[in-house]
């Protein structure tokens, strides 16, 4: 078997330590701000109070009087160029309706105007003494007002492109329908069922910050919190209209960025600053700005309308889904469509039907969020999948098995939906679904808990829920990594890669597939990522495809520097290249005589077919084999005050080979938490003038280490062919179980069904009382 | 220096306060201005491994330990601590010669940005010189004041439950 498809590893599956994992716990790994740079600016930005108001004048000239001030920048002194902030590869499936400051204010929190100052003080009293004379607009706050008749117009300038219908605030559509038989000819049970999710914020720890200055070559360089360093360079350079080549971004470590990195948000203003002032700026968000300004996840109104047979069999899916916006439309397109492109598939029906909206309104603006429209379109059929089930008169788990997709099957929905455009065809390779829940059940002790709650009596009633999950691995034919490697005379490596780790573990996990390539450990790979004058292109970190698409393009360059190696070595042993093996630092022949990678690379340098043993390589996916998951939640509702409690939670997960068993579980672990307070408590809550009422952890609560229920996740591996040694990804899948496994549990446990998360004790209550 | 050593009145000269801080075990001299937070002051004298997550004591990230107890350095004015004793992340130990802590850490994959593990080592260092055999629910409490959007707690908690194991035995932890 070739080193490609072994499937005994020495350092990939293992739980190596995390290459950066002491520097960061020593405090000494360095993230955006943690560089000291003489001569740094603070720069702030001025934000509108209106929802919609149109900027009648901007006067900075007080502004511009305040000791220490160095610039002050409106609309007017910037290039006015439509873009969209979302980091995706060219040309975005966006549209491009933004500018880097508003000329229209389109919700409390829209950029108006940006200083720089040699002091915090200074910076905010400038700001506070720019006068901008608003014309407040009517607003609209509700998604299906929005493109009701009448509805004011948030976009309504004539040089924004590719908005589908800006008339009536739609900034993305998408319709698709396969039908085999008359729709809902032959069910024989249909249900029909509106559902509605809520705003929520990532909360990275780090807040979005950027840090631009002149080198001394006079090049632009840019140190940012991004998920998409060579996605910044692009946009950036377009909108202040500099040439490409005089951008450097530097990816330094990321505090967390759960998609919200994935939007160029900071990168153009603080650089339209260093511009103007010639000197080193610094801008950071606040938490309350993050919450306000930066991006959010998309809230979705779903309406599913499906059928089945009495014997189980799915026959129709009518999916249709109202995508909240915000004030302008990144993501617009792909988060709506990946709400049908990653759930429609999961369950086979003769009739599937997607209709898509994204809309714009006068609120926060959504982006790329763990989960990616996959998380709202779960919640949505996972719970009808039980209400399905219930109607049929079958076990819920029972009824999902006969419907699932498995390994082998395709559906008709990956080719006619892929994320902003055409999709492709594909089978499902690999698909441990059926272990996910059997391994699952077993460890939830599902039969149990089901016997143990038939009998009950008192305030608090127990239930069990739930839910079946997929998600993709990359963009097929769009996403293209690439990485570099070359080699020491000590034997270690360089690896340096445009691949972005945001917090992931994805330098570990890269580095542990280069090393089992080359026989070494993880440790000898010294990994670089990313720079864009250093390292080659990636798309960056998002849509699940780091270790499957940047995963793929590092073992590539790994066989390729392999590939030299061996021929050194042959040399060396005097034998063949083909008998060659590389274990324990070592190239090791038929023979049995091995010689250290260190002499191999001393012979490269000095003595026989003298050149750099290096490896690069690109890789492009033509499939994006999804991950799968079972979800298993019990809750104890009170109901006298409608307070759920999660007693018991297990998350089993199909990703493959899990390149490091370790990460991958915190990976599945932080989603499947982030989940749980997206399905109990997050929601962020507006004024009636669409001001946001909780912009801080205080009033926003995400779940601490006390708050965090019992809850365990299981990999199942399975071995996907088309992966890095079998893997597939992990890092979002998680986050789409828990909305719908609670809503279920609660169901089962006090027999009310809630379709508008969060599920807080006032709507658990309300519908209990409404019951009775 | 015009002020007396300990936690005597402090006065603005230029606008600017002289105070001495025990940080990591240093007599540290620094200039600060009266409303300065200690995270401001800290961050300033290069001690980068004080975070910045929040504005208001909500996150955990900017932990300290001020005389050996958890504190938020953004609740702090840095004119608070003159005279005290302050640890920062710094003060543990180093890649190369971590502390057990934040090798335990390490080891269990509880690290994954980062952002809030520096304030997480600092508050289980508290609780393990307080009570080096916690249980689970002591662990989760103390680390209830520090957030983490990656992890889920359940490898910190792990690690810190380790280091814990390792630090009872004689040899203090060293691996």
């Amino acid at each position: 078997m070739s080193v490609s498809d072994k499937r005994e590893f020495t350092v990939v599956n293992h739980r190596v330590e995390k290459i950066d994992a002491l520097a960061l716990a020593c405090g000494t790994a360095q993230f955006t701000d943690d560089l000291d740079i003489r001569g740094l600016l603070t720069g702030r930005i001025l934000f509108s109070p209106h929802a919609h108001a149109r900027i009648k004048s901007i006067d900075t000239r007080a502004a511009k009087k305040v000791p220490g001030v160095l610039a002050v920048l409106t609309h007017e002194d910037l290039p006015r160029v439509r873009h969209t902030t979302a980091g995706q590869g060219y040309p975005e499936p966006s549209p491009y309706d933004t500018l880097v400051l508003s000329e229209k204010a389109r919700y409390v929190g829209d950029r108006i105007a940006a200083v720089a100052a040699e002091t915090p003080e200074a910076a905010e009293e400038a700001l506070s003494k720019i006068q901008v004379d608003y014309e407040v607009l009517p607003a609209v706050f509700d998604t299906m007002q929005a493109i009701a008749e009448g509805a004011p117009v948030i976009h309504d300038e004539a040089d924004s492109k590719n908005i589908p219908d800006a008339q009536h605030n739609i900034c993305a559509k998408f319709d698709f329908e396969v039908k085999e038989v008359e729709w809902f000819s032959e069910a024989d049970v249909v249900v029909d069922q509106w559902y509605k999710t809520q705003w929520a914020q990532h909360c990275a720890l780090e807040p979005h910050i950027t840090v631009t200055y002149f080198d001394g070559d006079g090049r632009l360089v840019i140190r940012t919190s991004t998920q998409v360093p060579f996605h910044a360079r692009r946009i950036t350079a377009r909108v202040l209209q500099l040439p490409l080549k005089s951008i450097r971004v530097i990816k330094p470590r990321i505090g967390g960025g759960f998609g919200s990195k994935q939007e160029v948000l900071l990168e153009p203003i603080c650089a339209a600053l260093t511009l103007a002032t010639k000197r080193p700026v610094k801008i950071e968000f606040s938490r309350k700005e993050t919450f306000v300004s930066s991006r959010t996840r998309h809230p979705f109104v779903l309406r599913l309308k499906t059928g089945a047979k009495k014997d189980g069999t799915i026959t129709d899916a009518h999916m249709e889904v109202y995508c909240d916006n915000g004030a302008y439309g990144a993501h617009s397109l792909t988060v709506m469509m990946c709400s049908g492109s990653h759930t429609l598939p999961m369950y086979q029906a003769k009739n599937s039907r997607f209709i898509g909206r994204s809309v714009y309104t006068n609120l926060p603006v959504g982006g790329a969020y763990r989960g990616f429209g996959a998380t709202q379109g779960f919640f949505a059929w996972e719970s009808q999948m039980d209400m399905m089930a219930e109607k049929l008169g079958l076990d819920p788990i029972e009824f999902r098995k006969k419907n699932y997709i498995r390994s082998g099957e395709s559906s008709p929905v990956f080719k006619a939906m892929g994320e902003g455009r055409e999709g492709i065809e594909q089978k499902i390779g690999s698909c441990g679904m059926d272990e996910c829940i059997s391994r699952g059940l077993a460890a939830f002790r599902w039969e149990e808990k089901k016997k143990r709650n038939a009998k009950q009596a008192g305030v608090k009633r127990r239930g069990v829920g739930c839910a079946c999950l997929m998600q993709g691995s990359g963009i097929p034919e769009v996403d293209m990594a690439a990485a570099f490697l070359k080699m020491n005379e000590d034997g270690s490596f360089n690896l340096h890669m445009g691949a972005t780790d945001l917090g992931t573990g994805s330098d570990t996990v890269l580095a542990q597939i280069a090393a089992e390539v080359l026989g070494v450990t993880a440790k000898d790979m010294i990994v670089l990522s990313s720079d864009t004058d250093l390292t080659p292109f990636d798309v960056g970190a998002y849509a699940s495809s780091t270790t499957f698409i940047s995963g793929n393009a590092v073992k590539k360059a790994a066989l390729h520097a392999r590939e030299q190696i061996l021929k050194i070595a042959a040399k060396i042993l005097d034998e063949k290249p083909e008998d060659i093996d590389l274990k324990d630092g070592k190239a090791v022949g038929k023979s049995g005589r091995s010689c250290a990678l260190s002499e191999v690379a001393n012979t490269a340098f000095y003595y026989h077919d003298q050149h750099q043993i290096m490896g690069v390589a690109s890789h492009i996916a033509q499939s994006s084999p999804p991950p799968f998951a079972a979800h298993f939640a019990e809750v104890a509702v009170d109901t006298e005050t409608g307070q759920v409690e999660i007693l018991d939670y297990v998350s089993t997960v199909d990703c493959g080979t899990a390149i490091n068993p370790a990460l991958a579980e915190g990976q599945n672990d932080g989603a499947v938490l982030n989940g749980l307070s997206y399905a109990l408590t997050e929601e962020m809550r507006f004024s009636p003038s669409g001001a946001m009422l909780n912009a801080s952890f205080r009033n926003y609560k995400i779940f601490s280490a006390a708050d965090a229920p019992p809850f365990k996740t299981i990999l199942i591996p399975t071995y996907e062919a088309d992966g890095p040694f079998g893997a597939k990804s992990v890092s979002e899948i998680g986050i789409n179980g828990p909305q719908p496994a609670i809503a279920n549990a609660i169901y089962d446990a006090v027999g009310v069904r809630l379709f508008n998360p969060p599920f807080t004790p006032e709507k658990v209550l309300a519908a209990i009382r409404a019951k009775k | 220096m015009p002020q007396k050593k300990g936690r005597g009145t402090l006065r603005a000269v230029d606008g600017k306060l002289d105070i001495l801080v025990n940080i990591n075990g240093k007599a540290v001299a620094m200039k600060v201005a009266p409303g300065e937070y200690l995270l401001d002051a800290l961050r300033r004298e290069g001690y980068k491994g004080v975070k910045k997550g929040c504005d208001g004591g909500d996150c955990g990230t900017c932990t300290i330990l001020l005389d050996g107890k958890p504190a938020l350095s953004c609740m702090l004015f840095a004119a608070q601590v003159h005279g005290r004793r302050v640890t920062t992340i710094e003060g543990l130990g180093t890649p190369n010669q971590p502390h057990p802590i934040q090798q335990a850490f390490a080891d269990v994959g509880a690290v994954q940005c980062g952002f809030c593990i520096p304030g997480m080592v600092l508050v289980t260092k508290a609780l393990l010189d307080e009570d080096p055999d916690p249980d689970e629910g002591a662990v989760r409490r103390a680390l209830d004041g520090n957030l983490c959007r990656c992890t889920g707690y359940v490898k910190q908690v792990e690690g810190a439950l380790l280091a814990a194991r390792r630090l009872r035995q004689p040899q203090g932890g060293k691996k």
